[in-house]
């Protein structure tokens, strides 16, 4: 601490003459900042207290059940569309879980899917074709500005509104129906060789990984391209038809039959969930084709030409030069339409798909333990989104650029 | 719609209502000059608004009649129109003093939910709808068939309940508005569609686009015993309403209409319809009323025979019979507590 009245027009004097004065504690930044904020989680502590002993003591004296003994209980209801096995005597802790399987079902197709007709549509809004880039704009524009529920009611109006009832269902191709029931069509059984198949699907997918980075290495060495793409398709279809086929080659159609009401066997897609899924990726694309065209913009010209002065031609540039430049803009922001996906496909309920939140619904209703109900479906919408965000996150320190 | 229930919820939650104590809504009623009533949004003849904004139908004259007893008006309600998921946490939380609203009277309601039932103002049974022609007579040949049902209700349960017992597979298609499940069934997304069959008759009654391309099936799957319910915790509340339904179950008993109230209450030499009317003896006084309590219900909403008529009954368009909703006195199930 040095004060200035002394030392003008004189020579300065030398600062350690005087050991720094103790400055008070309330005074000390550091020391109040700590505790500012040890009275702020003091304050919401209590907070948090009072609201939880308060909704305890509300839900006791009005003889309210609570507490999470109910998710052991019988759930008693059936569920239309179920990826596990879930019949009527499970529990409702199965119950829920067969929803929260639902909503990953859809969201994890819808982010896939929209991930890709984003990104067609992002680079065609970019084209120099002034069709093509107004066709996009046209896309963008719309799906971006009608509310998500509304397109759900069309797509789910439209499915089942304009396909026959199921009794007159059309075959679009031998085995293949359509109708205000769905899409039936049928299924290979492949009985005792499916461990085998599922196996060698398995080592095709890592040995064509395998074969992309020798391919690499080799392409590093020698200048040599090889034409990976064949290769690895190849080495993914091959692999289990050969294990099918030295299983005995068992084929076994599951096709779907007309019974009194709908078709059984076979499998079959719901309307209910397609018009969720076209809903959810139609819409969300929309936003991530925005994204991606203000990713690539965001990569200066000067790149483009330069390697247009290598040589590249055009699908190369992209892929190769610009593509990997704009994720680093592209990623933060897809990973929360991602969220939003996720979270938006909660508003299945409202054209009748058993996602997580119908499914909470029911229980709620049967058991009339709201807050309990409520929770749930809080935590488990928070870890998907946690866990979504914490992958992007790991792809994004991935795709960074390394600044030098 | 699931807004409005989180809201509720969270008010259940921060206990915004305070604590019920005895007497405390009755109090409260008085002292807002009308009740509030949680009823259906859209149900015709139990609760529906008509094009004026006139609520109508049997839930809805419920708490008219009660409206009519305590604050001398049976206009002075306010409707809270409540969805399946909604009405519980209402009542709970306050928002509503009762809840008017087509409700199955089950154990877990009762016992885990903070709620008394008061008196069973209908009894119902779950049925089935089908299309004429499926050509379906009987609710045992639904093996297979898709079901829309609305969620948020004990017909999912007993849905469930029935196909198992009758080893019997569905798939159901569960919609949270009941707009979209009977959208989606009048639509032919489902060849089934499941409610109370009050509900169904109703159903056909108004949404269907020719009533006589349905058919509704004669099985009943499903005791559903529908009244009104209130808070637990206000016994003096509880009796009020559980009263005001007697009140018009015991006049029409004997005779006592809209029409020959005053009459009645003028000249009637009965002792039961002297005490109904207030004219002896001091009723009103022991439930915190005044004496003409039931006077007012008669003339201003009529008697149980009137209401049930009048929305329900076979000359509207839902046109149910009496049936099991007839007086004891004619084989029905409809018995009023003496009141004495």
């Amino acid at each position: 601490m040095r004060s200035d009245g002394p030392s003008r027009g004189g020579f300065v004097q030398p600062a350690a003459v005087q050991p720094p004065r103790r400055v008070p504690l309330w005074r000390n930044p550091t020391a109040r900042a700590v505790a500012f904020q040890a009275v702020a989680i003091a304050v919401l502590l209590v907070l948090a207290v009072y609201l939880v002993s308060t909704t305890i003591a509300n839900l006791e004296q009005r003889g309210i059940r609570s507490g999470f003994d109910f998710l052991e209980n019988e759930a008693g209801f059936r569920i239309g569309e179920t990826l596990i096995p879930y019949s009527p005597s499970d529990s409702y802790a199965r119950a829920f879980l067969v929803g929260l399987l639902n909503t990953i079902h859809v969201s994890a197709l819808g982010i896939v899917l929209a991930t890709i007709i984003g990104i067609l549509v992002g680079i065609a809004r970019l084209s120099r074709n002034w069709l093509i880039a107004r066709l996009a704009s046209a896309f963008v524009e719309t799906v971006r500005n009608i509310p998500l529920l509304l397109q759900l009611f069309f797509w789910y109006a439209a499915i089942t509104g304009l396909l026959p009832a199921v009794r007159d269902a059309v075959a679009v191709l031998p085995g293949i129906y359509l109708s205000k029931s769905g899409l039936m069509f049928p299924v290979v059984k492949l009985g005792n060789a499916f461990p085998f198949v599922a196996i060698a699907l398995l080592l095709g997918i890592v040995a064509a990984f395998a074969f992309r980075t020798w391919a690499k290495r080799r392409q590093d060495r020698t200048g040599e391209r090889t034409p990976v793409l064949l290769v690895g398709t190849g080495l993914i279809v091959g692999f289990p038809i050969v294990a099918w086929l030295v299983s005995g080659a068992p084929l076994e159609l599951d096709v779907p039959e007309k019974g009194r009401f709908t078709y059984s066997g076979g499998s079959s897609v719901t309307p209910e969930f397609l018009a969720l899924l076209l809903g959810l990726t139609i819409y969300t694309s929309g936003f991530i084709a925005e994204i991606v065209r203000s990713g690539i913009l965001a990569v200066p010209w000067g790149q483009t030409e330069a390697a247009r002065a290598l040589g590249l031609r055009q699908g190369r540039i992209l892929r190769l030069v610009v593509l990997p430049q704009a994720l680093r803009v592209i990623v933060p922001p897809l990973t929360s339409q991602y969220l939003n996906l996720t979270k938006n496909s909660s508003l299945a309920v409202a054209i009748g798909y058993p996602d997580l939140v119908s499914v909470a619904n029911t229980s709620l209703n049967q058991t009339g333990q709201a807050i309990e109900c409520i929770s749930i479906m809080m935590a488990i919408y928070l870890t998907l989104s946690l866990s979504t965000s914490a992958f992007m996150n790991w792809y994004n320190r991935r795709v960074a650029l390394v600044e030098r | 719609m699931r807004l409005t229930g989180l809201a509720v919820a969270a008010a259940a939650l921060l206990g915004v209502s305070g604590p019920a104590m005895a007497g405390a809504t009755l109090d409260a009623v008085k002292e807002r000059g009308a009740v509030r009533c949680g009823v259906n949004s859209g149900l015709a003849g139990f609760s529906i608004a008509d094009s004026q904004g006139r609520w109508t139908g049997l839930d809805v004259d419920v708490c008219r009649a009660i409206a009519a007893a305590v604050v001398e008006d049976a206009e002075k309600v306010e409707w809270v129109p409540l969805s399946a998921q909604q009405r519980f946490t209402a009542l709970q939380s306050g928002e509503v003093d009762v809840l008017s609203r087509n409700t199955t009277w089950t154990l877990t309601r009762d016992a885990s939910l903070g709620l008394h039932f008061t008196v069973i103002t209908f009894y119902d049974g779950q049925g089935f709808m089908v299309p004429a022609n499926l050509g379906v007579d009987s609710a045992k040949d639904l093996s297979g068939a898709e079901v829309c049902v609305q969620s948020g209700t004990t017909t999912e349960l007993n849905l469930a309940d029935y196909f198992r017992a009758n080893g019997m597979e569905f798939k159901p298609v569960v919609f949270e508005s009941f707009e979209e499940s009977k959208t989606a069934f009048f639509n032919g997304r489902c060849q089934v569609y499941t409610t109370d069959r009050s509900g169904l008759a109703s159903l056909r009654a108004s949404d269907a686009p020719n009533p006589k391309d349905y058919v509704i099936l004669p099985e009943a799957i499903s005791k559903e015993p529908l009244g009104p319910a209130v808070r637990r915790g206000d016994d003096e509340w509880f009796s009020i309403v559980k009263w005001v339904i007697y009140a018009t179950i015991e006049a029409e008993e004997y005779g006592v209409t809209q029409a020959n109230v005053d009459e009645l209450k003028a000249n009637s030499e009965n002792p039961v319809v002297q005490r109904l009317l207030g004219v002896s003896g001091e009723m009103g006084k022991l439930l915190g009323l005044d004496n003409e309590w039931a006077y007012r219900v008669i003339k201003q909403v009529g008697n149980y025979g009137e209401i049930y008529d009048r929305n329900v009954g076979p000359d509207t368009p839902i046109g149910l019979d009496r049936g099991m909703n007839d007086l004891w006195t004619r084989g029905g199930l409809m018995y009023a507590m003496p009141i004495r």
